[in-house]
């Protein structure tokens, strides 16, 4: 808070200063960028007159991948594929940037949007539908196949069912097995396993956690879980959505914990990537880390020696039934041409044949939400994380899918990392922190 | 109107004798004047469209509070609440404003210092001048974008360049009390080469005959270009410290790149960005940081124009 250093600009330079009208066109540029950005989202393409569905039928298909992004995208065009193939339905693919995509979201749902788009379970799906942006899709439920959680996490707070999921990844603490038999380390089960199995990597010279947070939201899956393993589910779902206080003795609890363990972290979190973290703990330097299943993406032939397990129970009045494993899927939004074309394509995205469609046409398969699904294409990493997230009793989605978007990226993402800065000022980060929350959440 | 000109005003006199007679204007031919009002009008109204009409409407939508859904009327009004917790509660904010005037401050003492150095070495025809133009000045075509991913290369913590060679651990990324430098060693790496070739094309517009004449009168070059070159460039002078604080002020694309303008990294431009283009969409908030910025903005543009037309009427 200090303005003392403004004196450290010179005063021949003030005199002299012009300000640049450049500056004031960027802020505004800002706001028309997301404007830009949604129009960019929006495919072009008229009405067309015809009937809803089946052959002569268009349905528009927004995709958050960019061709050419790899597996993802490849799935994803198969997908729509193979839906006009059965349904006789022509698919009109908009396939878009990931980012560009997020970030534009809102004026995209509130242009032109297309008929069904890719999005994620959770709060902002939540959002979307209190706002009127997606539509209720509670008349194309049950879904053969998909579960009870699943159905959970695709109804909105009114009790309706907004999302269709197509696949899920867990978060989860990744290893290599063969270093871990070399040392003959095993999973802990316990607190008390945990804490013996870090010091004994300590005292081997190996790093317990890789740890990088230069994107700010890797660190948020470390606050999940340890709030989730230390107050239960139930409360932290109830703080991602505005109803508890974050500077209450659980989130102090929360971090301190968190400032105990940072030593069996890696240092200098701030400055590494993720990739770089896991390419620490594929050296073999770290001898484990807490990430998604994504962290394979950036280990490259290491990646077939990758093991992992939950995250261990802190608490034992809690347990460790609970974990970060967000859901992709699909939405119908509100503004979409073409609702009923959009409403029977989402309930077959849900179906096993649309999984399997995605998974037999890329290199990497995810996860199918879908039981009907085949697991044929799966490797072990992945049978195992369907067992794990099968066997959890209550599954989050991540942060900044789980609370507002405004909140997790303004609010969330400085304050943890200033914590990393500073594990010590924990009263006053989160103070910091429900000051801003109450300003947002009002 | 009558008070005004009881007040003694010695400079604004002979001013008023210097400016244009209007009656030229009315001299022009039809066609002439069609043509002034036509390039008079149509960037005015650009202007005004895309420059003070989004900039007003910035200043109105900073006194609400809003996400981007649904219609205008669901706008809540909160008066000057954003501005408040901006100054009260938001930590990015005061950091930011330090960090605008450091990126200011130190623009103006290296690489435009540097770049002139440059420019005046490279004058003198040596051999190579055009490689080393060349490659001081690539940089400059580079994006910022680019610029950042490059230095990464360099600055990463655990495989970067730096730590590797030197073998050293310095988090120059991630730990705050060094990237905002280690962000303005990489700008600068750009800036050097941009003022470079702006005194460089101002060095060779220079009459030789003023080098010439120094010389005669006995000055050595050091004293030739403090003396005589340097003040001969005033307008290339103007130019510099125009880009230089406009450089300094829109200080985005870099922290953007590295982390989001994030954890040391704070500058105003990439706050409004966080709040306003990302995932979140605090219209209200953002918007009142835009607000802030353009106030800046607007202080160094007076100072600037008062500098100037204070020049004018002198000369």
């Amino acid at each position: 808070m200090s303005l003392s250093r403004s004196s450290a600009i010179p005063r021949s330079a003030l005199t002299t200063m012009a300000a640049s009208r450049r500056s004031v066109l960027r802020g505004m540029a800002l706001s028309g960028l997301a404007v830009g950005g949604a129009n960019m989202l929006a495919a072009c393409g008229g009405d067309s007159g015809g009937p809803a569905t089946g052959s002569g039928a268009t349905v528009k298909f927004g995709i958050n991948e960019a061709e050419g992004s790899g597996a993802a995208y490849d799935r994803l065009k198969a997908i729509g594929d193979a839906y006009a193939k059965e349904s006789g339905t022509k698919v009109a693919l908009n396939a878009v940037d990931h980012n560009t995509f997020q970030e534009s979201i809102s004026t995209y749902l509130q242009g032109t949007p297309d008929d069904v788009f890719t999005w994620f379970a959770g709060f902002r799906m939540a959002q979307f539908a209190e706002n009127g942006l997606i539509t209720d899709l509670s008349d194309q439920w049950p879904i053969d196949g998909l579960n009870d959680s699943f159905k959970q996490a695709s109804t909105a707070p009114d009790g309706k069912q907004y999302f269709v999921p197509i696949s899920y990844y867990p978060w989860a603490v990744f290893y290599r097995k063969s270093v871990w038999e070399k040392n003959g380390w095993t999973p802990p089960e316990t607190n008390d396993d945990f804490m013996a199995l870090m010091d004994e990597m300590k005292g081997k010279g190996v790093t317990p956690f890789a740890f990088g947070d230069k994107d700010g939201w890797p660190a948020m899956g470390t606050f999940d879980i340890l709030n989730m393993r230390l107050n239960g589910f139930d409360f932290h779902m109830s703080l991602m959505a505005g109803d508890e206080q974050w500077d209450g003795d659980e989130v102090k609890l929360v971090f301190d914990t968190w400032r105990k363990l940072l030593p069996y972290h890696q240092e200098d979190p701030l400055g590494r990537t993720w990739q770089e973290a896991a390419t620490a703990m594929g050296k073999g330097e770290c001898g484990m880390y807490l990430l998604g299943t994504f962290v394979v993406d950036a280990l490259g032939e290491n990646g077939d020696d990758l093991d992992f397990f939950t995250f261990p129970e802190l608490d034992s009045s809690i347990g460790a039934d609970a974990l970060d494993a967000p859901i992709d899927g699909f939405c119908v939004a509100a503004a979409g041409k073409n609702q009923e074309a959009g409403k029977a394509m989402a309930k077959w995205l849900g179906s096993a044949a649309a999984a399997d469609a995605g998974n037999d046409a890329a290199d990497a398969p995810f996860i199918a939400a879908n039981s009907g699904a085949s697991t044929s294409t799966y490797s072990d990493l992945q049978k195992k994380s369907a067992e794990v997230v099968g066997a959890a009793a209550n599954i989050a989605q991540f942060m900044d899918r789980d609370t507002n978007a405004d909140f997790a990226n303004t609010v969330m993402i400085p304050s943890i990392q200033d914590f990393l800065k500073n594990p010590d000022d924990i009263d006053g980060i989160t103070a910091s922190i429900q000051e801003q929350a109450s300003s947002i959440f009002g | 109107m009558a008070h005004i000109d009881e007040a003694p005003q010695p400079t604004t006199q002979p001013s008023r004798a210097v400016a244009p007679p209007q009656g030229r204007e009315k001299k022009l031919p039809a066609r002439d004047r069609l043509t002034v009002i036509v390039m008079v009008t149509i960037p005015l109204l650009l202007v005004l469209g895309l420059v003070w009409v989004p900039a007003l409407l910035s200043v109105v939508l900073s006194f609400g509070k809003w996400n981007g859904f649904g219609d205008l009327d669901t706008i809540e009004w909160v008066g000057f609440q954003n501005y408040h917790d901006i100054v009260t509660i938001y930590p990015a904010f005061w950091p930011a404003i330090q960090h605008n005037l450091i990126w200011l401050g130190f623009l103006f003492l290296i690489p435009t210092v540097l770049g002139m150095l440059l420019a005046v070495v490279l004058d003198r025809e040596m051999r190579g001048s055009r490689f080393y133009q060349t490659a001081f000045y690539m940089p400059v075509v580079l994006s910022l974008a680019l610029i950042g991913f490059i230095w990464q290369l360099f600055y990463s913590r655990d495989q970067g360049l730096i730590n590797q060679v030197f073998g050293t651990q310095v988090d120059w990324y991630g730990d705050p009390g060094i990237n905002l430098w280690a962000v303005l060693v990489a700008t600068a790496w750009r800036h050097t080469g941009y003022i470079m070739l702006i005194y460089l094309a101002g060095l060779k517009g220079i009459d030789a005959s003023l080098r010439e004449a120094a010389a005669v009168d006995g000055a050595n070059e050091v004293k030739t270009f403090f003396n005589v070159i340097f003040p001969v460039m005033r307008p290339i002078n103007m130019i510099v410290v125009v880009i230089v604080v406009i450089e300094s002020l829109r200080a985005f694309d870099l922290v953007w790149v590295i982390n989001k303008g994030r954890n040391g990294l704070e500058v105003i431009g990439a706050l409004v960005a966080q709040n306003v283009i990302g995932e979140a969409t605090r219209y209200g908030f953002g918007s009142a940081l835009a607000v802030i910025m353009m106030l800046i903005s607007s202080v160094f543009i007076t100072i600037y124009l008062r500098n100037v037309f204070r020049e004018e009427r002198r000369g």
